[in-house]
């Protein structure tokens, strides 16, 4: 196993009215490789990707633990020295790629402003823009002299894909990024996206509801529960093997994935605890099929396998 | 945007013709016929006679307005009836002159509103974010004339440092420039405070939007993040304001001029008002009517242009 570039150690975050958005969140992210990160909506995904970034909305407050991108711990760093990171180290790519973009600002000339970062003139710049356009699949004299709202939803994400990669940054923060768009667009992107990080080289990080996605492109998977990660796993052994009992129902709640034709969706009843008072013990065990009175205390972190960590009381060491 | 434009040119042509019709028959309402109000009670029978004929007093109503409107078509606005000069010149030799302070107005409390505001969103919700606030409303709430008395007290009387009345000597650019100081300042200190406060709402609204985040993620200066990515955006609402802006500094400025006793079409109006002076009273309404709605008309248009969005959208 390789040193992690960015490695995310007891994380834990809360935004104003004491919401526990990350409660202990450990995460290492490895050169090159794709980690996806699954979980029912408000569990703290994007949470965690803004975290990563160290870019958090106004009110979110770290209350401990910390985030190191090369060995370097972002929390500790002064704002201005954490700007000059992103973008050449890490980069992002949101959900929504019509909102992405300045509405009043051409492609080209964001795309060379986002370079704030790297070295060379403006047209050095330009030019290093043209070249990623292409890359992903863009006509790059014609993106770089549109306005965001000229371009399609599609094209707009990888305008945003292009941007990201502009610096070639170690890894990627993909929030959401195939979400807004259809299903045969959704399968370009992702296409793309393995396409580009075999050439650049970078880590990807993909938040995504879509565990066809994760599947199509990842190494390994995340799953995240109530702010905590509950299983880490290889993504042959997840869905192979899925270790944690909200991790099985994850997957078996996946449409794409269901063998016979029931007529109905299954769901997991019941909802997600509150965060902002958070039961003592497993965050899980009110909708857990398995649960018993064990798992009233805090759940042991598990390593059943060299690559594998399960949260759950109920998994055998 | 042509047919955009078109219909906007049409809609003030609109509103042109129903203010000057309105106006007319308001001063038609007004007990006592022109011609005597304007001559004094001493006027001979023949002189009113000769007055009344010329301002076409002795027509049907319907066709006075068709013949006044028709004469303002082609740049005929009557006469003064104490000079008989032309109104339409009067109106050019008073009119720069005001529209010099208004212009000068607006530009500095556009600068100064527009960074006051920016400057409280970068520094929002601390100690200069709350003084800005506390003066922009100080601002908005105190009259143009009460400033401009004590404008005029302090830097006029007490320090001599500029003119307190007039509009500087003709052909002297620097005593024109120190005239236009003070009258432009009690005439545009409200609008500081109004700019800043509109200003800040809408960029902190901005601020919000995901392409915000995104400048950010690429280590973008909140400096930059403001002025660039965000004030671009939140000052389009501002330009529409601008016009009405514009417009209500040149009717405030009647008061301004007459504090100041500054040379401009507020203080031909205030005289021919109190002269019973209709034409000119008439010529400076309508002139007035139809800049106004030429900026407001220019500010839309220009509003499609600054926005691509919209721009696209009328082009459809
Ligand atoms: N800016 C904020 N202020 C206050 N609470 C927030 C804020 N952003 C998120 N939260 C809360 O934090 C929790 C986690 O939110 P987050 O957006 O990280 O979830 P998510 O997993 O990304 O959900 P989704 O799948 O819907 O995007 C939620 O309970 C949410 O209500
Ligand atoms: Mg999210």
């Amino acid at each position: 196993m390789s040193e992690a570039v960015l490695n995310v150690e007891d994380l834990a975050l809360s935004y104003p009215g004491g919401v526990q958005a990350l409660r202990g969140v450990s995460l290492q992210v490895r050169p090159g490789e794709v980690l996806g990160i699954a979980g029912e909506s408000g569990c703290g995904k994007s949470t965690l990707a803004s975290a990563m970034i160290s870019l958090l909305s106004s009110g979110a407050e770290i209350t401990g633990g910390a985030v190191y991108l090369r060995g370097e711990n972002l929390m500790a760093l002064s704002e201005r020295d954490r700007r000059r990171l992103r973008g050449r180290e890490i980069a992002m790519v949101f959900q929504d790629p019509l909102t992405a973009f300045n509405p009043v600002l051409r492609i080209g000339e964001q795309l060379v402003d986002f370079q704030v970062n790297a070295e060379g003139s403006s047209r050095e710049k330009r030019r290093r823009a043209a070249a990623m356009l292409s890359k992903v699949g863009l006509e790059p004299d014609l993106a770089l002299s549109r306005f965001p709202h000229e371009l399609s939803g599609g094209m707009r994400q990888r305008a945003a894909i292009a941007a990201a990669l502009l610096m070639r940054p170690a890894v990627l923060i993909a929030d959401e990024p195939t979400t807004a768009l259809d299903v045969t667009m959704e399968a370009q992107i992702i296409h793309l996206l393995r396409e580009l990080q075999a050439e650049v080289g970078c880590a990807i990080v993909i938040v995504t509801h879509h565990l066809g996605v994760i599947a199509e492109l990842c190494d390994r998977v995340a799953v995240m529960y109530a702010g905590e990660v509950v299983e880490v796993a290889p993504v042959d052994d997840l869905y192979h093997d899925p270790l944690h009992p909200y991790t099985r129902a994850l997957l078996s709640c996946d449409p794409s994935a269901l063998v016979e034709h029931t007529g109905h969706l299954p769901t997991i009843g019941g909802r997600l605890p509150d965060l902002a008072d958070p039961p003592p013990g497993c965050a899980f065990a009110p909708r857990c099929p398995l649960a018993s009175e064990s798992c009233a205390t805090p759940p042991p972190r598990v390593r059943p396998a060299p690559a594998r960590e399960v949260l759950c009381h109920k998994v055998a060491p | 945007m042509l047919r955009y434009a078109a219909r906007r040119i049409c809609l003030a042509l609109v509103i042109l013709l129903t203010v000057m019709i309105a106006m007319y028959a308001m001063v038609f309402l007004i007990p006592g016929d022109p011609a005597s109000l304007a001559l004094g009670p001493r006027a001979t029978p023949e002189l009113k006679a000769l007055l009344v004929q010329r301002m076409g007093l002795d027509q049907p109503i319907l066709t006075q307005i068709w013949l006044f409107l028709r004469n303002a078509a082609m740049g005929d606005l009557g006469y003064d009836v104490w000079s008989q000069r032309p109104v339409l010149e009067l109106i050019l030799e008073f009119f720069p002159k005001t529209l010099v302070l208004g212009i000068t107005t607006l530009l500095w409390a556009l600068v100064l509103g527009i960074l006051l505001g920016a400057a409280a969103v970068v520094w929002r919700g601390t100690l200069t974010d709350r003084l800005l606030g506390l003066l922009s409303v100080s601002f908005i709430s105190i009259p143009s004339f009460v400033i401009a008395i004590y404008l005029i007290l302090v830097f006029a009387v007490w320090l001599r440092w500029l003119p307190a009345i007039g509009a500087g000597n003709p052909g002297d650019p620097l005593s024109q420039i120190r005239a236009l100081v003070l009258p432009a300042f009690a005439l545009g200190i409200g609008w500081v405070g109004y700019l800043a406060r509109l200003v800040r709402a809408s960029l902190l609204e901005v601020m919000g939007e995901t392409y915000i985040r995104t400048a950010r993620a690429f280590g973008l200066s909140e400096r930059r993040v403001v002025f660039r990515y965000a004030l671009r955006v939140a000052i389009i609402p501002t330009i529409a304001l601008l016009a009405v802006g514009l417009g209500s500094i040149l009717s405030s400025a009647v008061f301004v001029e007459a504090v100041f006793s500054r040379p401009g079409i507020g203080t031909l109006m205030t005289g021919a008002v109190s002269n019973r002076n209709y034409p000119v009273v008439m010529g400076c309404v309508l002139f007035m009517t139809a800049f106004y709605l030429f900026v407001v008309t220019a500010a839309d248009l220009l509003i499609a242009r600054l926005d691509p969005r919209v721009r696209d959208a009328f082009r459809r």
